[in-house]
């Protein structure tokens, strides 16, 4: 009897047993979740991956329904942006958790980019991983600039005017570049068209798709931990990394709670401070696009700012646009500038603490300075920060292999 | 029907494929491209603007948009018209000689068809931002002549649009090509010369 139900496919193992038969579920939950194993060490730093994971579920989630009610024209974009605000219901909450989300994306993706150069994450055998990052990084930014026309106002449309001019500075094809890109002879309702269509269409997808890569790629090599070694190296008889542990039961709980922690976190900011001082949402920004005229002082939001200090740092066009497109390029190569030996942190020399410790106060600075305006003191403080961040890359080949480097441990260790 | 396969014609065959499959996605993208270029509709909008010149007091200014570009008509009165010598050394191209940035025949000490009349493009040639007009002498310190000041990235421009040095924007303001059709009308947008 039962032969015949095997020749007729019906088998133990039911209704999974089924489905599995004809797509690997629990092979592929098995390889991602319940049997990849990563290093029981993880600190904070390691948190930002899987926060990044739920920004970008917000922001797809909150981004459909604003498209709902949004209107992708010149002329009715704004007042529709103020219809979501006044008269859609909750409709102000979904915006508020869009605009907000945009800023805490960029704070999470910029603190799990300083947890790579922490624990030296983008070594080999990480350097896809740490590349494919990087794009997802460069995604983010046109996505976020893309998005920051939408609602129309001064800011929106001199912040694009502004970096849509850039291009210009390419010798030969920039006028010609500039033109393709606004779809007209000034920022107009064809530009915010097709900024539209970049912004719920072409980037996210091309985001989602990087993220997948991201993960699979992380996945195949295994996740870096605070100590930078290699947990497959010490295998238990079961052939499971004695440093390990499954990403899911073990991991998945603990990042529930930073999780729960970051939500109350972002609630916070969504009811109480949405435009964060006029720093997630620039106050100029509440006055419809006035082509007649550019505010007073313009800055684009602060995630933008440390690069756009370094472009107004140098006194001439095509250099400014050059040395800041380097300076957002630069960090893909950090797997080849970086000659050390070791790989975290807690085993380097004096010389990149020192080093990363001045980038990341450079960063941070230049931050700060992007937002005031371009100012005789604040333009020398951003080119003596640009040089640190600057010379932060270009001297690491030589820095990073002349630092002394403390012996690596076998097995990961707990500090506290 | 043997087994031996004809490697040089499976490389061939191979190229061949390949070849003609990047031809025609080289040509399939070149209508999706073109699309992005400004559309009939954005090209006859852009058409040239008239621009009534005849109630303009000397050193009064106004604003006009000319495919959707801000452009300034400034009548300069004698006064500011003598500032134009005071500073010839600190401005990166005293002569116009950057072709780009005016027609022909704008390349003069005035760098405009009537002395009187300025015409330019409020669009700071470094980023595009608007340039504020600072007309009146000392109104940015107190030694400035009068001219244009670019709030964004703090560029100064002279009251012929002529660029200082020292400042992130590369060239002078672009004068847009224009004709005087009458004493008291500007057409904007036409390149034909002085009327």
């Amino acid at each position: 009897m039962a032969r015949v139900e095997a020749e007729v496919g019906v088998e133990k193992g039911g209704f999974m047993k089924w489905i599995d038969d004809r797509f690997p579920f629990t092979e592929t939950l098995k390889l991602h979740a319940t049997e990849y194993y990563a290093s029981k060490n993880f600190n904070i730093w390691y948190i930002f991956g899987v926060l990044a994971t739920v920004v970008l579920v917000i922001q797809l989630v909150t981004g459909i329904f604003l498209t709902m009610n949004y209107k992708p024209a010149a002329a009715e974009a704004f007042a529709s942006v103020e219809y979501i605000m006044r008269d859609v219901e909750w409709g102000w909450l979904i915006r508020y958790m869009h605009s907000t989300g945009a800023s805490f994306f960029f704070i999470i993706v910029y603190l799990h980019m300083f947890r790579g150069l922490l624990y030296g994450s983008y070594k080999k055998p990480r350097e896809l991983i740490w590349i494919i990052g990087m794009m997802i990084f460069f995604v983010l930014m046109a996505e976020a600039f893309a998005g920051y026309l939408l609602p129309w106002g001064q800011m929106s449309y001199w912040g694009a005017q502004v970096i849509i001019s850039l291009f210009g500075a390419i010798p030969v094809i920039g006028e010609v570049l500039v033109e393709t890109i606004r779809g007209d002879y000034s920022i107009s309702d064809i530009t915010l068209n097709r900024f539209f269509a970049l912004h719920v269409i072409a980037l996210p997808l091309a985001l989602i798709a990087l993220v997948f890569v991201h993960i699979v790629a992380l996945h195949h090599v295994g996740s870096n931990n605070p100590d930078g070694i290699e947990i497959k190296d010490n295998k238990g008889a079961d052939g499971v990394p004695l440093d390990g542990v499954a990403f899911h039961p073990y991991h998945t709980s603990k990042d529930l709670v930073y999780i729960i922690a970051f939500l109350m976190l972002f609630s916070f900011v969504v009811f109480f401070a949405p435009d964060m001082g006029g720093y997630f949402l620039e106050h100029a920004n509440f006055e419809p696009a006035n082509v007649m005229a550019t505010p007073e002082h313009i800055a684009p939001v602060w995630y933008f700012t440390p690069f756009y200090a370094i472009l107004r740092a140098v006194p001439d066009k095509l250099w400014g646009a050059i040395l800041m497109g380097a300076a957002v390029l630069l960090p893909l190569f950090l797997p080849w500038l970086d000659r050390s030996r070791v790989r975290s942190i807690r085993y380097r020399g004096w010389i990149y603490k020192l080093a990363l410790t001045l980038f990341a106060i450079s960063f941070i600075a230049l931050g700060y300075l992007g937002l005031k305006p371009a100012e005789n003191v604040y333009v020398i403080l951003a080119r003596i920060f640009s040089i640190i961040y600057f010379g932060f890359f270009l001297l690491m080949p030589y820095y990073t292999s002349i630092d002394k480097t403390k012996p690596v441990p076998d097995r990961v260790v707990y500090h506290d | 029907m043997t087994n031996d396969v004809d490697r040089n014609r499976r490389h061939f065959l191979t190229v061949a494929t390949a070849v003609t499959g990047i031809a025609g996605v080289g040509a399939v993208s070149i209508p999706f491209l073109s699309s992005l270029k400004p559309s009939a509709r954005a090209q006859a909008l852009g058409a040239p603007v008239e621009v009534p010149i005849g109630s303009l007091d000397p050193g009064e200014m106004v604003r006009v948009m000319w495919r959707g570009r801000l452009v300034y008509v400034l009548r300069r009165d004698e006064q500011m018209l003598a500032t134009l010598e005071q500073d010839r050394d600190r401005l990166r191209d005293p002569d116009s000689e950057n072709i780009e940035q005016q027609p022909e025949y704008a390349v003069n000490e005035y760098r405009s068809v009537k002395p009187e009349y300025l015409v330019i493009e409020g669009s700071c040639t470094h980023l595009g931002c608007a340039p504020l007009p600072e007309i009146a002498a000392g109104s940015l310190d107190p030694t400035w002549p009068g001219g244009f000041f670019c709030p964004c990235h703090g560029s100064k421009f002279d009251l012929a649009g002529r660029v200082y040095t020292g400042v992130p924007a590369p060239s002078n303001l672009r004068v847009p090509p224009h004709r005087f059709v009458r004493d008291d009308l500007i057409m904007i947008g036409v390149n034909t010369g002085a009327a």
